[in-house]
């Protein structure tokens, strides 16, 4: 995925530090994340959005909804659709058709860890069941590529869903047994989704004989098998999956999948906090946006 | 390991407008920007004229800023790729491996070229380079190393030829490489330094800057041979935590657009010894930083 090219006596330090020390190139220890710029609410044409930035990683993610008939097996659910685009601006490894296996993977495992009860509860997306219900599209785009996208998406889809508001409509009966939905006057008439037990991705890296936490692009390039792991604030496993041509021993899961607990569970609290600020901030500070 | 496990986030700044320095005297041009209409003025690199009859107007072509030296005006542009000159101390890596050369990215408009005749090869210099040492050169640089050079030639179409005849250059062993861009990069006599935190730094024209462990003096036979075979000895901790920091210190200080020399790195890393090498990525211990090593320049320019 990285189109970074390192010496191989680069690669020996890299790795050595990793192993030896416990220290990164920037002076960072395994389980250090980079800071992390989050905002949400700056697309006014959207539901919902958010804009985050991760070291040298820039996204941009956008919630539309429109309605839906929901699936047969679950009457009385909506359900959410994810779209990554990995703009060729982001990386030179994404130019052509090369982003596409890599945004479909990220969505792919995106449903698969949202689409269920234990993550996001489906039942407050519907209207009326077995008639209609919302379909929230979740759209990232990939602005630039450095390092750790798995992760920085998951953020970003969990900021724009805390900040998306569904319209509360009113249903009126029909004739011939349809249904009228209203939507309210007031835009600002709106429903806030449910947030709280959704799960953050962390990306667990094996380098050597230890596993790092926020890989940058040339640390990415030296490791050669990475878990990717969905977890909530209160520290549960929704999902995992592994990326990379290298394999992984049984004792070193359990240790990465520990590491991936307790880094999970400090990414829902800082985030739940930094969402609690910018509450308290809102009206009165304009969004910083690109400019 | 730290013990403060917190991670860090937060809302966006607004960008700042860092008060850039000493250009109160200087004029900052954009393209299209008319610099004078004197006609006594003859125009030189970053400028250009209309070529119309009775418009001695001298434009400026690129952002930047005027540097007129007596009656030649030439604009310096603030972020540009590397142009070459010749005898300038470069850091580049292996992009190709080719008949009798390699081809190295440089950071400039056209990859630069590195002949097999213009390295130290094992064995002496003056021995005549073979069929076997042409089919032998990936097993000296392949793709993806670094090397540190200096510029033999440059052509009419602004590529570089580089060469490694000399034993302080060659293939460069454990260390870490940051990118900047090469107009902060302040051209001395000497770019390779020994710093006195106990790294060596190589700042490279092009913007490329090494960071290595202290190089041991070519006194014996095997060292400085060009680099063959690098080092396998782990790197000490004290010595790969002064190269995080001088990495980070390096980084704050190309952040804030201030010239790179070796003086101005071992200020900021003398003043970024009361922070932990993981936070002087953060803006607000950057800026701080800066402004000291600012300071500090300050006053030895005052003194001297």
């Amino acid at each position: 995925m990285a189109v970074v090219s390192l010496s191989d006596a680069e690669k020996f330090f890299i790795v050595h530090g990793i192993e030896d020390e416990g220290l990164r190139t920037d002076g960072r220890s395994c389980e250090d994340y980079r800071c992390i710029e989050l905002e949400t609410g700056l697309l006014s044409n959207t539901y919902g959005s958010s804009r985050l930035r991760l070291g040298n990683t820039e996204l941009l993610a956008g919630i539309k909804i429109e309605l839906g008939t929901p699936n047969p097996k679950n009457p009385d659910e909506g359900w959410v659709e994810f779209h990554i685009d990995c703009s060729p601006n982001a990386s030179l490894a994404f130019q052509g058709r090369g982003g596409q296996e890599l945004s479909n993977g990220i969505c792919c495992h995106l449903s698969r860890i949202y689409n269920n009860k234990s993550a996001l509860d489906l039942k407050q997306l519907c209207i009326v069941p077995h008639h209609h219900c919302w379909v929230v599209h979740v759209d990232v785009i990939v602005l630039e590529y450095g390092g750790n996208l798995f992760d920085s998406i998951s953020i970003a889809v969990k900021g724009a869903l805390h900040n998306c508001g569904v319209p509360n409509v009113n249903v009126s009966a029909g004739d011939e047994g349809e249904f009228e939905i209203n939507l309210p006057d007031d835009p600002a008439d709106v429903n806030k989704l449910k947030i709280s037990s959704c799960p953050v991705l962390v990306t667990i890296s094996k380098v050597g004989n230890r596993h790092i936490v926020d890989p940058t692009l040339e640390e990415e390039f030296c490791s050669h098998a990475s878990l990717i792991v969905g977890v909530t604030s209160k520290g549960l496993i929704t999902g995992m999956k592994k990326v990379g041509s290298g394999s992984l021993c049984p004792e070193s899961i359990s240790e990465m999948l520990q590491s991936a607990k307790s880094v999970g569970k400090r990414i829902n609290s800082a985030f739940t906090k930094l969402m609690k600020t910018e509450k308290g901030i809102a009206k009165s500070v304009e969004k910083t946006g690109y400019l | 390991m730290s013990s403060n496990k917190t991670i860090e986030m937060k809302l966006p700044s607004k960008r700042q407008k860092n008060a850039v320095q000493n250009v109160s005297n200087r004029m900052l041009v954009t393209p299209g920007d008319v610099i004078t209409e004197d006609t006594i003025y003859m125009k030189g690199h970053g400028t250009y004229g209309t070529n119309i009859e009775g418009d001695k107007r001298v434009i400026a072509s690129v952002a930047g800023v005027v540097e007129p030296i007596n009656k030649l005006i030439c604009v310096k542009p603030l972020k540009t790729r590397y142009n070459g000159e010749v005898g300038d101390v470069i850091v580049g890596r292996i992009k190709d491996v080719q008949q009798k050369r390699w081809k190295v990215e440089t950071n400039s408009r056209l990859d630069s070229v590195l002949h097999l005749s213009s390295v130290n090869l094992r064995g002496g210099e003056l021995r005549r380079r073979s069929a076997a040492d042409e089919f032998a050169m990936r097993e000296y640089l392949k793709e993806g190393d670094l090397i540190s050079a200096e510029i033999q030639q440059v052509h009419a179409d602004g590529s570089l030829s580089l060469h490694t005849r000399s034993l302080r250059y060659g293939k460069l062993g454990q260390g870490c490489c940051v990118v900047v861009s090469p107009s902060l990069i302040k051209r001395r006599k000497n770019h390779m330094h020994n710093l006195s935190c106990g790294v060596s730094i190589i700042l490279g024209n092009n913007g490329y800057v090494w960071i290595s462990p202290l190089v041991k003096t070519a006194t014996d036979s095997e060292a400085g041979d060009g680099g063959f075979d690098f080092d396998k000895e782990p790197v000490t901790a004290d010595d790969r935590e002064t190269i995080c920091r001088v990495r980070n210190a390096i980084l704050c200080l190309a952040k804030h657009s201030v010239m790179l020399y070796d003086t101005s790195v071992q200020y900021a890393y003398d003043k970024s010894l009361d922070y932990e090498a993981k936070h002087l990525l953060s803006d607000d211990v950057a800026s701080e930083i800066v402004d000291r090593t600012l300071m500090e320049i300050d006053l030895l320019k005052g003194n001297a």
